[in-house]
């Protein structure tokens, strides 16, 4: 993708798309996902974060459509996590910048992973002003948001945010702004992407969003480091953030499983029955065909998750074990659970998931299910009561 | 004396070591370290850290 756009008058997306990414460590983005870096030609020439190393190519070609990539005076590095700082060290040689601009923490980052002391760093903290023209960056540290490094960089005469990987989304796309897409499979991908990066750091989302609220910026339009930006009510994603960071439940509940004859299966099935029959909706997720991200995000705005793994040497599924540590990376809170699922002999699955559940701070319920080899009537009756109980607690802890 | 940990990034304060680059001199107990300290790592407040 080397097609430039002039974002703002005078402000330029010279990023990078790449189609091809389908693992993101971990995250499933099927859709792809782009590297954006923007460009703004003032007096002081300012280049805002590069391009994942293999396309640093497409980031010099934008470049070259606008100016020659020499005479890039600032660097601005807002994050210095690969997918955007991975062109850096080849970058720094062609550009030779008067200054790099990083957070105290950002400074190290840098250092850690290039090991270059001779760069010049110029570091910034929150509130600091950099006059490059006509224009004004100010700088706000977003530590945790979602590394120690990162900071937004806000240019009051265009009211443009810089969000670097707050607001965005895995969408490798043509379209640049969010106006130029479906806005619902937008929000998706902006979903997923909160689900699965920012949600251990919610708490965060929060204070930073009241004092952004504090500092009373107009903002015309948000250009995060990845995917769409926003253009047409920008708020929308700001307003999502504020609403997901919450972390409120509607009354949902998740079943996630994964099984070996079907008997586990079974179970998740009869559980679904008892909560659907109590007007609770109902995820039905199973592991062999679910995605682990794609579970994290239904696991937002489900009240209770309900997990269930058959028992294989003495040991859960390890689909499942691979599901739980994740989830449990991403402390997800306010949570109901459950554990259940089939054995042949000793059954150790349930109690480890019920384990980890608790580990997770959530609410479990019961001991859980374990039943035999295949389930009868009288244990499918056991997890159709279990659904009712649960499916009566979440109608009672979220309104309708 | 017990150490503490950070409920957002995982930094462990440890009162044997302080945090004397914002004036947590060695030797602080944690309910000592004053209310306006952050979490040197991730900017998060005093009420974030749990015992270890």
């Amino acid at each position: 993708m080397r097609a430039v756009v002039e974002i703002k008058n005078g402000v330029h997306w010279v990023g990078a798309v790449d189609w091809d990414i389908k693992d993101f460590h971990g995250y499933s983005t099927y859709k792809g996902t782009t590297y954006n870096s923007y460009l703004i030609p003032d007096d002081k020439i300012t280049l805002f974060d590069t391009v994942k190393k293999p396309f640093k190519n497409d980031l010099l070609h934008n470049i070259y459509k606008v100016i020659e990539p020499s005479k890039i005076d600032y660097l601005v590095i807002n994050h210095v996590e690969p997918d955007h700082s991975g062109s850096i060290p080849e970058m720094v040689e062609i550009i030779k910048p008067e200054k790099i601009f990083c957070s105290a923490r950002g400074k190290k980052a840098l250092l850690d992973h290039y090991h270059r002391e001779d760069w010049p760093y110029e570091v910034v903290s929150s509130g600091q002003e950099v006059s490059i023209g006509k224009r004004t960056i100010s700088f706000l540290e977003t530590r945790m948001l979602h590394w120690p490094d990162s900071m937004f960089s806000y240019i009051k005469e265009d009211a443009l945010l810089i969000s670097s990987d707050a607001f965005g989304q895995h969408w490798a796309t043509t379209e640049r702004f969010n106006d130029e897409v479906d806005s619902p499979e937008l929000m998706k991908h902006a979903l997923k992407y909160f689900a699965n990066i920012l949600l251990p750091y919610a708490g965060l989302v929060q204070k930073l969003l009241a004092d952004v609220q504090k500092m009373n910026l107009k903002i015309d339009m948000i250009a995060p480091d990845h995917g769409l930006i926003w253009r047409q009510n920008p708020l929308q994603i700001v307003e999502a953030y504020s609403k997901w960071s919450k972390q409120e439940s509607r009354r949902k509940a998740l079943l996630v499983y994964d099984t070996m004859w079907h008997s586990t299966e079974m179970m998740a099935k009869a559980i679904a029955d008892g909560l659907i029959e109590s007007g609770i909706s109902v995820r039905i997720m199973n592991l062999a065909c679910e995605h682990r991200s794609e579970i994290i995000t239904e696991l937002m705005d489900s009240k209770a998750v309900i997990v269930g793994s058959s028992t294989l040497n003495n040991g859960m599924l390890p689909r499942m074990a691979d599901m739980l540590c994740y989830m449990k990376g991403l402390k997800p809170m306010n949570k109901f659970a459950a554990s259940f699922g089939s054995y042949g002999w000793s059954g150790e699955a349930v109690k480890q998931i019920g384990k980890s559940l608790e580990e997770m701070k959530m609410k479990v319920f019961g001991p859980g299910i374990s039943l035999q080899f295949v389930p009868d009537h009288e244990g499918l009756k056991k997890c159709v009561d279990l659904g009712r109980e649960i499916g009566g607690a979440i109608k009672e802890s979220v309104p309708a | 004396m017990e150490k503490y940990v950070c409920q957002v990034c995982g930094y462990v304060y440890d009162p044997a070591s302080g945090d004397p680059d914002n004036g947590v001199n060695p030797g602080t107990a944690f309910a000592d370290v004053p209310a306006d300290w952050v979490c040197p790592v991730c900017g998060a407040d005093k009420d974030s850290f749990s015992p270890e």
